[in-house]
């Protein structure tokens, strides 16, 4: 009974969304208040109906409910609860439903806070969002129901996929999502602008927030999925540049450009149709991040829904969307009124540089994803791996690295870049520093130190910023603080950003380049030694969990005979599934990680065992971190939510002088 | 003023337009590939080389230091003679499992056997020949991993087979298991070499 009510939740949904999507648009092209009006209760009304589903479908699962054919499929009775949740959208169907239920969370989210907004834009921006609503619930109930049932009834589920019962993966999709649909919204005012034909300062600032919003999360996504990849992959690598990977992380460069842009459409109305262009191919590109890999059009390691039949739909939802609003675009936005003039070294300008830099950087991962598909039909077949990707996305990110600690402190329409790099000799000598000690330290490869160099000099380029700013020990303390309190949050928040991207940046140079590993057959009582530090397997015990069994090994580390830490990985064998996964065992400094893991038996009472010696590899995630809480900073700043509604009018002679 | 500039503006209105209309363009490019790859017949996962039938690529890499072996080049293809070109590494573990498998390839001595030392160490590939036994009778090495691009390897291992004028006639991807090698790999050997 409940699945079917969830079904029929789904259907009054898409109903809704239908209304929804129609009524208001309509509305706000005739100036009719009640219809335009209708819009705000139809988004709620659809996140409830959505919400529905979700957790009828969640019910299903919670109670191993195995005549839902989507139940058997994916879960099994003796599963911890966690993932019988996690469950839900670990499988094409469910994740289809957690996708249109951000999506509703997402429109209803704009119709709660969007009350500073013109009706008409509302409007405009609610129906947008339904309409692809009504694409995306469509697709899900015409080719992936998955209330559909079975009859009779197996007596147990097939289980997840044993890689994806994992806390770091059980969150990852629904962050990743809501990075991904976040940017709908981004994407639903740059519609409602093109077809409102006004863009202004007021937009900019409307539409920062939820990109902001969509970017934190999409960063959360990524630095989870890599996460996971890390210590449940069992490889000690964090990044694979597989194409699952790929088309989440397009997305965050183009959105980290947007989140740029919609500064200067904020401060400056310059950029604008840049901007309108940035928001529609970022949510594109979330479009195509969501479903490429799951349409049967390229392959990946970790794809784990792939279904050609699903994909003609997809790519006709693909063509309305992005190839509808390309259109409007094309016809709407040269009818822009172009915004301030600004000389080539100034804020706008190193915004600039910094929008073509991560355009390049996507455009190159973009290549790069696709190129097999471009190959097949000049009649070879290719791969593109990780060398690639190596080789040419460092070039790009190094002047975007470069540019990124002087951009904050050049003023707006004119800056003194001579001045700039005086205001910085203490970033200069912190790199400097940097590379000198790492050469010193680790006596090369000369290009990763100069790397680190480059970290340092954004690390100490963004804080220095942020120091100028407070005044701090140039001024009396009491002073800085009073200065501190009174910068606004988003300054406070881009300092903790850039800051996480140098700590980011550091621990990707270092454990890509100084790690150290080992793999080789142990027995018990072997020991060997990694990096300075001495590894003794103790044993290997077999133990049953849950829905698995698992070689546990023990290995206890030690430096010039001081105990260290005791390290437990295990190999588990999942036998519904049939599907062993690796838990590397980690013992984490801050400085580096010692990471182990087990694998297969030798036959003659030995086992292969991994020792990876990771430097600076928690840096990684440290910086996401930092990046996150840069956004969630700047989120909460004031003229984010206080100061929006009045929409500034533009003095006449500014206008003229703009003109 | 803004009559003067409508007037100016045509021939430059027209430009700014054909620039806008770009993205969609390109979208529609992108779109009829899109149509064209979820053709059902076709299987992304069939991997079969770039260069298939196709001359080997132009490499000359120098031998795995430490090691009494000569390196690897594109002459040594071509020298009439069916060769095996494996791509590994000693971080690899399916060259591990694969390996018992070139051994025993190499003591049947019916195929010359080259290995690639892809982005290793070679006090590291020194030690796990060392340790597993040496199948190959020349090794180039590949530090930088350029090489492994030129041939389009997506990773290690990777094993090709080169016919005798220095042609690439079979690729496999990821380990070799006994399957691959008794139906594919043996029966192409015995029929290159005629």
């Amino acid at each position: 009974m409940i699945p079917e009510l969830g079904h029929f939740a789904l259907i009054l949904a898409l109903c809704v969304a239908l209304a929804q999507g129609t009524v208001p648009l309509i509305g706000a092209a005739r100036g009719d208040q009640r219809a335009m009006a209708f819009a705000r209760p139809a988004a709620l009304l659809q996140l409830a109906l959505v919400l529905a589903a979700f957790l009828a479908l969640m019910h299903a699962y919670v109670t191993s409910d195995f005549t839902v054919a989507n139940v058997v499929a994916n879960s099994h009775s003796s599963k911890p609860l966690l993932y019988k949740i996690s469950g839900v959208w670990g499988n094409h169907e469910g994740s289809m439903v957690l996708w249109v239920l951000i999506l509703a969370v997402f429109g209803s989210a704009v119709a709660l806070f969007g009350g500073n907004l013109p009706p008409s834009l509302r409007a405009r921006v609610l129906a947008i969002q339904a309409l692809i609503a009504v694409g995306f619930l469509a697709f899900t109930l015409f080719t992936s129901n998955p209330f559909e049932r079975v009859f009779p009834a197996p007596i147990n589920g097939r289980d997840l996929n044993p890689l994806l019962q994992d806390p770091g993966l059980a969150f990852h999709p629904p962050m990743l999502y809501m990075g991904y649909v976040g940017f709908s919204v981004a994407f639903s005012f740059a519609i409602a602008a093109l077809i409102e034909g006004r863009v202004d300062a007021a937009w900019g600032r409307w539409v920062r927030p939820w990109t902001l919003v969509a970017w934190c999360c999409l960063t959360a996504g990524i630095a989870l999925g890599s996460w996971w990849a890390y210590y449940e992959l069992g490889w000690g690598g964090w990044w694979f540049w597989d194409p699952v990977e790929n088309v989440s992380f397009m997305p965050w460069l183009l959105g980290t450009a947007l989140l740029h842009s919609s500064i200067v459409v904020e401060k400056r109305e310059a950029l604008k149709t840049w901007t309108i262009l940035l928001a529609i191919l970022t949510f594109a590109l979330s479009l195509i991040g969501t479903f490429i890999v799951r349409s049967g059009l390229l392959t990946s390691v970790h794809a784990f829904a792939t279904d050609p039949e699903r994909g003609l739909f997809i790519l006709l939802l693909l063509c309305i969307t992005i190839g509808g609003s390309l259109i409007l675009f094309a016809v709407r936005a040269p009818a822009l009124k172009s915004g301030g003039l600004f000389a080539p070294v100034s804020r706008e300008g190193a915004l600039v540089l910094n929008n073509l830099l991560l355009s390049v950087a996507c455009a190159t991962v973009f290549l790069g994803t696709m190129y097999p598909l471009f190959a097949e039909t000049f009649g070879y077949k290719a791969t593109v791996g990780a060398p690639f990707f190596n080789l040419t996305f460092a070039p790009i990110m190094t002047p975007l690295v470069a540019f990124m600690a002087i951009g904050p402190f050049l003023s707006w329409k004119r800056g003194d870049l001579a001045g700039v790099l005086g205001r910085l000799k203490l970033a200069i000598l912190a790199a400097i520093l940097a590379a000198a000690i790492t050469l010193y330290l680790q006596g090369g490869p000369v290009i990763p130190a100069l790397a680190l160099g480059l970290a340092a000099w954004l690390f100490a380029g963004a804080v220095l910023e942020w120091t100028g700013r407070i005044k701090l020990f140039r001024a009396p303390p009491g002073e800085s603080w009073r200065r501190a309190v009174n910068l606004p949050r988003s300054a406070h928040g881009m300092t903790l950003a850039h800051a996480g991207m140098a700590v980011a940046i550091a621990g990707m140079v270092a454990s890509s380049t100084w790690k150290v590993e080992e793999i080789l057959i142990m027995r018990p009582g072997d020991t060997v030694s990694v990096a300075g530090y001495d590894y003794r397997l103790e044993g290997v015990e077999r133990h049953r969990g849950p829905n698995y069994f698992s070689d546990t090994a023990t290995l206890t580390v030690t430096r010039d005979g001081q105990a260290v830490a005791v390290q437990r990985p295990e190999k588990r064998m999942y036998p519904v599934q049939q599907m062993p996964t690796t838990e590397a065992a980690i013992h984490t400094t801050g400085l580096y990680d010692l990471y182990t893991a087990i694998g297969d038996p030798d036959g003659q009472g030995g086992h292969t065992v991994r020792i990876f010696f990771e430097p600076l590899v928690p840096w990684i995630w440290a910086g996401a971190l930092l990046m996150m809480l840069g956004g969630a900073v700047s989120l909460s700043d004031r003229r984010l939510r206080v100061g929006a509604p009045r929409r500034k009018r533009v003095p006449a002679g500014a206008a003229a002088a703009s003109a | 003023m803004s009559e003067a500039v409508k007037d100016g503006g045509k021939a430059g209105l027209m430009r700014r337009r054909l620039i806008y209309l770009s993205p969609v363009l390109v979208f529609a490019v992108l779109a009829g590939y899109f149509l064209w790859g979820l053709n059902p017949d076709r299987n992304p996962r069939i991997l079969p080389s770039a260069m298939i039938d196709k001359p080997a690529p132009e490499f000359d890499a120098g031998p795995l230091a430490g090691m009494d072996l000569p390196g690897l080049a594109t002459a040594d293809l071509a020298g009439g003679q069916v060769s095996l070109v494996n791509f590994f590494a000693s971080w690899c573990i399916p060259c591990r499992a694969e390996h018992p498998l070139l051994m025993a390839l190499a003591e049947r001595g019916e195929v010359a056997i080259y290995g690639f030392n892809y982005k290793n160490k070679p006090a590291e590939a020194r030690a796990w020949l060392a340790q597993l036994g040496n199948p190959y009778s020349r090794i180039g090495t590949d530090q930088s991993g350029r090489i492994g691009i030129d041939w389009g390897v997506s990773g290690v291992p990777e094993t090709f087979v080169i016919d005798g004028a220095g042609r690439i006639r079979y690729r496999h991807w990821g380990p070799l298991d006994r399957g691959a090698l008794e139906d594919k790999i043996l029966p192409l050997i015995k029929e290159l070499h005629g």
